[in-house]
């Protein structure tokens, strides 16, 4: 299935939850993705993984990015059986406690993607079964690929930073 | 007489994390009752280098040698890697030369990683003398990237665009010689180590993956094809110069135990080392006249985000890179094959024997510098 035919069967089935489609132009390169919205994000990876048409079988990714305004949460899936690919796009305005529903449940490998943007950018995900830091030390503070970090000046008595 | 009652409860044991077996530093946290592990919990960040901030304060090329230190024994592969993300968003055609170059690179590379993984397995399990013949001829590969790049772990060869410098004259005879050394070194390691029947009992029928628990937990090369699924890159998503050459894809069938054994995830290896030898030689063959580098200027991607995979030793190595225009990237991910990997370790070992979990790490062939990143 095309990217576009992706687009109009989640219009159809989630009508305001699709949020748009963005195609590479003269502004923005690289790969198109479609955008939804926060709080219809696991219904809709839900549909996207179980419609038999779409059987997104593979999580290849999720990645976290902080645009300072807000933050986004991007999945990137491929199927087995269909062989087609679709990227998902997430906007979490919210700054001081952002929330977004695991997608455990349908994937088992986003156990560990989810607890790494926890532990670095500071995005909760609601029914994760083991939330909590990966990378860093359990003790540290605050989440550094967040743009406006601040190194710890201490850690344990250890100077962090130059 | 007295009644006594036997108390029993489960015990806590911590492996590593400086323990030889975890090929790096990886603790886990094994739950047992007596010798049977009823969980296995992983953890992880001992290596971490804060690859991803790191990348965000300085440009595209300066980024490279960070990503040569994720998979240290694989750094060709991860510079491959990195190299097409960026060229993707910047929209460059490669010269045929240079696709060449990386091709052949990549493909020693993975041949050097397989060999240690193979011969680090085998330690895990208990002989030590596939172990020296593995390094023995790993040392070979090295020889070959030093008169390439000048360096023998950490190359930093393949560059945006291309790569640093064209072949060394006198470097094709001296790959196909290794090419030629190699083949029958293969069959030793057959003999010796993968129909041994000491090391069939230790690894057959251990750590089972079925491929839908592989598929779920989103593993990715030799793990994924040892459970039986015929997927590799290089075929089925091909990128680079893979279309224009002939090899075939080695699945685990459960030739000696179960398919997704142990077994099967290393024989994959084993196997696939012969079709990388047959991809080098096609491509010595076939490498054409030109230029070795893109005639690139700057390295300024314009705004926008792309994703590229490539096949590593480990699985696929993705990329997310997002560019705002500037000269250094707005935020890049680097989705390791090993990380994904390791996170099944709890499933995959539950009710084995704690012996087992280090075949079963061992199977998975980690490099935990790309794990913790």
């Amino acid at each position: 299935m095309t990217l576009e035919d992706i687009f109009k069967k989640l219009k159809e089935k989630f009508q305001d939850g699709v949020l748009e489609l963005k195609i590479p132009d003269e502004k923005y390169k690289g790969d198109a993705f479609i955008m939804i919205d926060a709080k219809k994000n696991h219904a809709v990876l839900k549909y996207l993984k179980e419609e038999a048409s779409l059987l997104f079988d593979n999580l290849l990714c999720i990645s976290g990015v902080d645009y300072k305004d807000y933050f986004s949460v991007v999945y990137h899936l491929h199927s087995y059986t269909h062989l087609h690919k679709v990227v998902i796009k997430v906007h979490l305005q919210e700054r001081e406690n952002p929330k977004l529903d695991s997608a455990f449940d349908l994937w088992k490998g986003a156990n560990w993607l989810e607890r790494e943007i926890f532990d670095i950018l500071g995005i909760h995900f609601s029914n994760h079964p083991d939330l909590r830091r990966i990378l860093l030390p359990d003790d540290w503070e605050g989440y550094p690929l967040r743009k406006d970090y601040k190194t710890q000046e201490t850690w344990h008595g250890i100077k962090v930073g130059m | 007489m007295t009644e006594t009652t036997l108390q029993t409860q489960e015990l806590r044991i911590n492996m590593g994390p400086q323990h030889p077996s975890t090929h790096g530093v990886l603790r886990v946290e094994l739950v047992t009752d007596g010798e049977i592990v009823k969980r296995a919990i992983p953890h992880i960040g001992y290596l971490h280098r804060c690859f991803e901030k790191h990348a965000e304060n300085i440009d595209y090329m300066g980024v490279m040698p960070f990503v040569d230190r994720m998979d240290y024994v694989a750094s060709m592969n991860n510079d491959m890697g990195y190299a097409m993300a960026v060229e993707k968003l910047m929209q460059v055609e490669i010269p045929k030369r240079a696709e060449y170059i990386r091709v052949i690179m990549a493909e020693l590379n993975r041949i050097a990683s397989h060999i240690l993984a193979i011969g680090t397995f085998g330690l895990d399990v208990g002989t030590f003398t596939p172990f020296m013949w593995c390094f023995r001829d790993r040392e070979l590969i090295l020889d070959i990237f030093e008169m390439t790049s000048g360096a023998r772990l950490l190359y930093n060869y393949l560059w945006i665009g291309g790569v640093w410098m064209d072949l060394t004259p006198g470097i094709e005879e001296k790959i196909k010689e290794f090419c030629d050394y190699f083949e029958p070194k293969i069959d030793e390691i057959d003999t010796i180590l993968s129909y041994n029947s000491i090391f069939i009992h230790r690894t057959a029928n251990v750590g089972i993956i079925s491929l839908d628990t592989a598929i779920s937990y989103g593993l990715t090369g030799p793990n994924l094809r040892g459970s039986g699924k015929k997927w590799d890159l290089r075929k089925d998503e091909p990128y680079s110069v893979y279309p224009e050459l002939e090899f075939d894809i080695p699945v685990g069938s459960g030739e000696q135990g179960t398919v997704g054994d142990c077994w099967d995830r290393y024989i994959v290896r084993v196997r696939e080392m012969r079709e990388s030898l047959k991809i080098v030689r096609q491509a010595l063959k076939q490498i054409p006249e030109g230029l070795f580098r893109a005639p690139i200027r700057k390295v300024r991607p314009p705004a926008g985000e792309a994703y590229t995979k490539v096949e590593n030793p480990r699985g696929e190595l993705g990329f997310y890179i997002v560019s705002d225009g500037s000269l250094k990237p707005y935020r890049v991910k680097a989705k390791s094959p090993c990380f994904t990997a390791i996170s099944c370790l709890d499933e995959v070992s539950r009710n084995e024997m704690i012996a087992d979990v280090v075949a079963i790490i061992g199977s998975f062939d980690i490099v935990l510098g790309e794990v913790d990143r």
